[in-house]
């Protein structure tokens, strides 16, 4: 299988405000969230980011979606850097996260079109794959309801639909079922399963162990910014559950003293 | 091009497509005609007697002459005699009784005698007794003094002051007006411009910010210029029915505030041009494009709706001091320095427009300025929107 995304020694540092010093009770003024990260993700396959809350996967995220710039390496997305194409890479790439967010007051429909413009989808297209995403996802009995009106369940659903309206190769999904009551959870997981089978390369990042057993083709295990393991999870886990070879990864990193 | 089309659509459906928020861009303009109107007619009310009502006045001695005047002014008028005065006096206090008038004994024959001119001690004398607490007491008295005043100028007329319609004003209704419309209206043209555009920007860039929504646009492939430019536009036109609604809700109380309404003094707009009203439309056009895009900017630093509202208060004060310069100095400024500062230059051609001084170079100047201003504005605006400290400050 082919290699579509390609992280390359991807760097992020943060300056921490006064204000956060003193949240996080720390004396340093920069944090490094995410330290010379590398891996790779092939067509039509599940690859999982599992690490600790903190442990920089939402900002190695958010850097494959160009929503901010890398200090230093690049990732390259069907070829198309992140750093110099970012133009590219957006239209290459569906991202969702929680803190991406809706307006209140349109409805699931005029987002989908709206968005669909921004993308420069063909109406046409455009037309043909609302009808059967919304279908899909039971929006249809919704789409003129205002997003401000929804359930948090349809709400997440429309914020999928609508992070995948273009038809992106690569989909960067950060914690696909935070939040999400199990029914949600459930349709989710069974679309990118679907996404998967329909060829489509999938990244997710999760502190959930049994999201990635059940999803993951691969799987990188990230430990303060850092990529400790990354393999199939067969060879990651080596025999173990994947919970307790996390511990016991965990336990050797921490052992390296940070 | 198709990206600012799309962001401009939605900008307008988010404002249009919700009543209270139309109902805030339009509100203000009822609010003024209502302030303006009740405070005209409170004014009014204070200074003025209803037409229709009748005075209340008693005279000692009423002499013949006087009997015709107060018939002619139509004062109903009731004799008393002099052991009735004091009652008439305390009526008068109690403000049931408007006016108490007496007269010397023989008023007539002694004035007709005419021994005394020259004279101030001889003279025969009017008492007149009124209640300056009762407006209606008050009016009649200023009536009576005028009416008596009138009849002793006729008795000794030796030449008149613009006597039966001879001379007159000479200024045209269009000098008037515009003079009157040139210190007015720049100024309320700057505020209502101003209030409209600090009514949506602040929501429209720091809201998105806030509420997070504007970084689900950010990772689609749209340039930033185009959501900025996008932005600007539609912000811009919202602002610009927010200030019409503030001023077609001023021109239509103006004359009401002013009193001018029934005393045959019209307001009138038609003593401008076509081309006047075009010279003002582009020189508004561009004022506000450079109102919104400057608000946007500091909107865009702030990480809230209310933060952005307090970044943009200064705008707020320099606007209005701009403003207050149009009242002075007479006509707008007849040198092409003063139109390279921005909005000054705006404030500057609205006073040339409506005072019909306008320095044709000047306004060209002013779209200029205010253009290029625009421009380097969203350009730093779009560069704002890809700066990820900006977008996602915390
Ligand atoms: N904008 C920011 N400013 C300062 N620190 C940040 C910022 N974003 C993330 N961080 C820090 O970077 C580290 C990694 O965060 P994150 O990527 O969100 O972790 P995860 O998603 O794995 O929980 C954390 O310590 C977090 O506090
Ligand atoms: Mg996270």
């Amino acid at each position: 299988m082919q290699d579509i995304l390609e992280v390359q020694g991807l760097t992020k540092t943060f300056q921490l405000s006064a204000k956060q010093q003193k949240l996080e009770r720390t004396k340093q003024k920069v944090r490094v969230a995410v330290d010379h990260l590398s891996f790779t993700a092939r067509q039509g396959e599940i690859f999982g980011l599992l690490g600790p809350n903190g442990a920089g996967k939402t900002t190695t995220l958010r850097m494959l979606s160009t929503l901010i710039r890398p200090d230093s390496g690049d990732a390259l997305l069907d070829g198309a850097s992140v750093v110099r194409e970012p133009d590219k890479v957006r239209s290459r790439v569906g991202f969702l996260t929680s803190e991406l967010k809706l307006e209140d007051c349109f409805t699931p429909n005029y987002l989908f079109d709206f968005f669909s413009g921004l993308h420069r989808v063909d109406p046409a297209v455009r037309r043909k794959r609302k009808e059967e995403l919304f279908t899909r996802f039971g929006i249809d009995r919704f789409a003129e309801v205002k997003v401000a009106n929804l359930s948090t369940g349809m709400k997440q659903k429309v914020s999928l639909v609508i992070s995948i309206v273009h038809n992106p190769e690569v989909i960067i999904f950060d914690e696909p079922t935070n939040g999400l009551d199990v029914l949600t959870a459930k349709v989710v997981t069974d679309f990118l399963q679907e996404l998967r089978s329909q060829g489509k390369t999938i990244v997710v990042s999760t502190h959930i162990f049994s999201l990635i057993e059940k999803l993951c083709d691969r799987v990188g295990v990230i430990i303060n910014g850092r990529m400790v393991v990354c393999d199939s999870l067969e060879r990651v886990c080596d025999g173990l559950s994947l919970e307790d070879r996390f511990f016991e990864i965990y336990k050797e990193t921490a052992g390296d003293g940070e | 091009m198709s990206g600012i089309l799309t962001i401009m659509k939605k900008e307008l459906s988010r404002f249009f497509s919700d009543k209270r928020t139309v109902a805030g861009i339009l509100l203000p303009g009822v609010m003024i005609y209502l302030l303006y109107t009740f405070m005209g007619s409170a004014m009014g009310s204070s200074f003025g007697v209803d037409e229709d009502y009748t005075p209340t006045v008693q005279a000692v001695a009423l002499p013949a002459s006087m009997e015709a005047l107060f018939q002619q002014a139509g004062l109903p008028v009731s004799s008393i005699d002099l052991q009735g005065q004091q009652a008439a006096k305390d009526a008068i206090t109690a403000q049931e009784l408007d006016l108490l008038v007496i007269f010397p004994e023989n008023f007539d024959e002694t004035v007709a005698a005419n021994t005394f001119a020259g004279d101030g001690e001889s003279a025969p004398n009017i008492e007149v007794f009124y209640n300056s607490a009762s407006t209606a007491s008050h009016t009649v008295y200023m009536e009576l003094t005028q009416l008596l005043d009138a009849y002793e100028a006729q008795l000794v007329n030796k030449f008149d002051i613009n006597a039966r319609g001879a001379g007159g004003d000479l200024a045209t209704e269009e000098d008037s007006m515009g003079s009157f419309f040139g210190m007015m209206m720049p100024m309320l043209l700057m505020i209502f411009l101003y209030s409209g555009c600090a009514a949506v920007a602040p929501e429209s860039i720091a809201g998105e910010k806030e509420r997070g929504t504007i970084a689900t646009m950010l990772i689609t492939p749209i340039r930033r210029s185009h959501i900025a430019v996008g932005k600007i536009l539609a912000l811009a036109v919202i602002s610009l029915v927010s200030a019409a609604s503030s001023t077609i809700g001023t021109i239509l109380a103006l004359p009401k505030m002013m009193g001018m309404e029934g005393a045959g003094v019209e307001m009138n707009a038609s003593i401008y041009g076509i081309q006047d009203y075009l010279l003002l439309a582009a020189v508004i056009a561009s004022t506000v494009l450079l109102l919104v895009t400057l608000i946007s900017i500091l909107s865009a630093f702030a990480k809230t709706t209310k933060e952005a509202q307090t970044y943009v208060v200064p705008v707020m004060i320099l606007v209005m001091v701009l403003g207050v310069t149009g009242m002075f100095g007479g006509g707008a400024s007849q040198d092409l320095v003063s139109y390279l500062i921005p909005l000054y230059n705006s404030v500057q051609c609205m006073t040339g427009v409506f005072s019909f001084s306008t320095l044709t170079s000047g306004v060209l100047v002013t779209l200029a300025v205010n253009g290029v201003c625009t421009i380097a504005g969203v350009a730093l605006l779009a560069v704002m929107f890809n700066n990820e400290k900006i977008i996602f400050s915390r």
